[in-house]
């Protein structure tokens, strides 16, 4: 392989580090909110990602529809989602103990995930045709990237927008501020916490599904792809720092990059003459870089990045 | 004093308990509209307890609380805010990272009236100009004296029909208690109705029209601010004569 050829691999690495990255953020954007405003911690954070992903398989597969309509959808769902759950099972958990919380989300978890597995049975599937799906853009020689990565990186960044503006711009966004901070005093000021805790659920849902509707344009989907994606989530929330929204994204970010570490490190270590760890070695390992950035965040930093409450 | 009027709050044998412990023993007050009413009492008499059972923070486990002839001792925190009491907390648990305005604009919350809220925001930039200056600081660097202003600034942005104040000179220097007891004659100046609970005993029946004194949960005494100002047992427990 020439240089060139390398040097363009670890530039669509980086694109596609980027993109993805602000999908992982996306996806623990949801995570962050719950916990920022009612610290639970939730465990089935990645099967209401995996619900998302379906919204857009089934819209594709089901109604015959672009899987990009699965996007409005995958909203509504996971709004409807996230507040059934916080009225069916985690306000009573709040009552509980900690270790009640841990468990309640565990088991919503499985639930879901078998629910999953019931009725969509346990094969992965995935998107063939779409508008985006199978398309690429060339951002110069020898750097191609997926337009559905590319679409995923940018939508996610306006949801990021959105809620940006929706949590800092608005009354309802300061109530839940308030929320987040001091329940009691919130009360004090007339907020119904309880509602604003539904809404939480709700805003987290509907940030994960839209997330998973993206994601779906290009990652196949089965009833166990929540793991995954709920062990990054709870990376980038760390690294981010509890209840962040920016600190969401900008982990998001690095996560992404990392997890897209080995080809650029392929580039690096060609280009050096000096192979330290071969390509394939580095792929193996690539998820581990991100648990290896969360070691050394809780060691250095344990609020996080942008760690606001803690 | 118009006392053909109803109360705007009435309490009638209010018992409430932590755990076992019954802390507010059956306690009957009323407030008329336009009155200041301060409830006085030593460390631990109950006072902040009585206060958190009118806001529905704390169950009155017998009892009835009525606001403006209706019994609110079922509901919820948020409605009775709603229905007009606004409770200033003696810990002011103001939102810390927030700004002052953040702070202020939180306490309009309960109104929907955008231009009221302009109005009320003014209200309290003139009644504290200090935190007109301070408006965009996190209230969480703020002097202990500026944050009680905060507390009490949130407190008005609703416009309460009733506010009570929970020992808003705690933990003041001396001047800025004046200061802070000054801000009250001037609300009640203003006819707000005004439930003050205070250590600054004379201070606070200074302001007054008629005062409850408390004691381990129960009212010892009540009478105008004037009668119990010159009454013995004010003067040996609380004025030290
Ligand atoms: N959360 C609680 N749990 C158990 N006991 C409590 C709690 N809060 C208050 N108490 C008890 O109830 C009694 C009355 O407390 P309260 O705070 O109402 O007194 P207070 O009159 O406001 O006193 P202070 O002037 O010190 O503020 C005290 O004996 C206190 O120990
Ligand atoms: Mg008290």
């Amino acid at each position: 392989m020439t240089v060139e050829t390398l040097l363009a691999q670890a530039l669509k690495a980086l694109v596609s580090g980027l993109t993805m990255g602000m999908v992982f953020g996306l996806v623990a954007l949801g995570l962050t909110i719950i916990f920022g405003v009612m610290d639970i911690v939730n465990f089935a954070h990645g099967e209401f990602l995996m619900i998302g992903m379906y919204c857009g398989l089934l819209t594709y597969s089901g109604l015959g529809a672009d899987p990009l309509f699965g996007l409005p959808i995958a909203a509504v769902v996971g709004f409807a989602l996230g507040v059934g759950c916080y009225y069916g099972l985690v306000q009573f958990l709040l009552r509980g103990p900690m270790i009640a919380q841990l468990f309640g989300t565990f088991g919503l978890m499985l639930f879901l995930r078998n629910l999953a597995l019931l009725i969509m049975g346990a094969d992965p599937r995935g998107v063939h045709h779409g508008a985006l799906v199978g398309k690429s853009f060339v951002m110069g020689p020898g750097i191609v990237v997926e337009l559905t990565k590319l679409t995923a990186g940018i939508f996610s960044l306006l949801a990021f927008a959105a809620v940006w503006w929706l949590m800092n711009r608005t009354r309802i966004g300061l109530a839940l501020t308030a929320t987040a901070l001091d329940g009691q005093a919130a009360r004090y000021m007339g907020i119904p916490t309880e509602k604003m805790n539904a809404f939480a659920w709700g805003l987290g849902g509907t940030t994960v599904a839209v997330a998973g509707a993206l994601l779906v344009n290009f990652w196949p989907v089965d009833p166990n792809v929540g793991l995954l994606f709920t062990m990054i989530a709870f990376t980038t929330v760390a690294l981010g720092g509890f209840g962040s929204i920016p600190g969401a994204a900008f982990a998001g970010l690095i996560v992404g990059l990392l997890i897209n570490l080995p080809p650029i490190w392929d580039a690096i270590s060609a280009f050096s003459q000096w192979p330290i760890l071969t390509a394939g070695e580095m792929h193996q390992f690539k998820y581990s870089f991100v648990y290896l950035a969360f070691f050394l965040i809780m060691v250095l930093r344990p609020r996080g990045l942008f760690g606001w409450k803690y | 004093m118009n006392r053909s009027e109803n109360p705007i709050l009435k309490l009638e044998d209010v018992w409430v308990r932590y755990g076992t412990a019954p802390v507010v023993q059956g306690v009957s007050l009323e407030i008329y509209p336009g009155e200041t009413v301060s409830v006085v009492g030593s460390n631990g008499a109950g006072k902040s307890t009585l206060l958190k059972a009118i806001m529905g923070a704390r169950a009155a486990y017998s009892g009835r609380i009525i606001f403006e002839g209706n019994q609110i001792q079922k509901k919820r925190t948020e409605e009775i805010v709603t229905t007009g009491i606004i409770y200033v907390p003696e810990d002011r648990r103001l939102f810390r990272p927030l700004s002052v305005e953040e702070n202020l604009f939180l306490g309009a919350y309960a109104l929907d009236d955008e231009e009221r809220k302009q109005k009320n925001l003014e209200f309290v930039y003139d009644l504290f100009p200090v935190l007109h200056s301070r408006r965009f600081q996190a209230t969480a660097t703020m002097s202990g004296g500026e944050q009680q202003m905060v507390a009490i600034g949130r407190g008005l942005m609703s416009n309460p029909r009733l506010l009570m104040l929970d020992e808003p000179s705690l933990g003041l220097a001396p001047m800025l208690v004046d200061e802070v007891l000054d801000t009250v004659r001037k609300l009640r100046e203003r006819g707000l109705t005004i439930l003050l609970v205070e250590q600054n005993v004379r201070e606070a029946l200074e302001i007054s029209d008629r005062g409850y004194i408390l004691q381990t949960g129960r009212i010892a005494k009540h009478g105008s601010a004037k009668d119990l100002l010159e009454s013995d047992e004010i003067r040996k427990a609380f004025l030290g004569m």
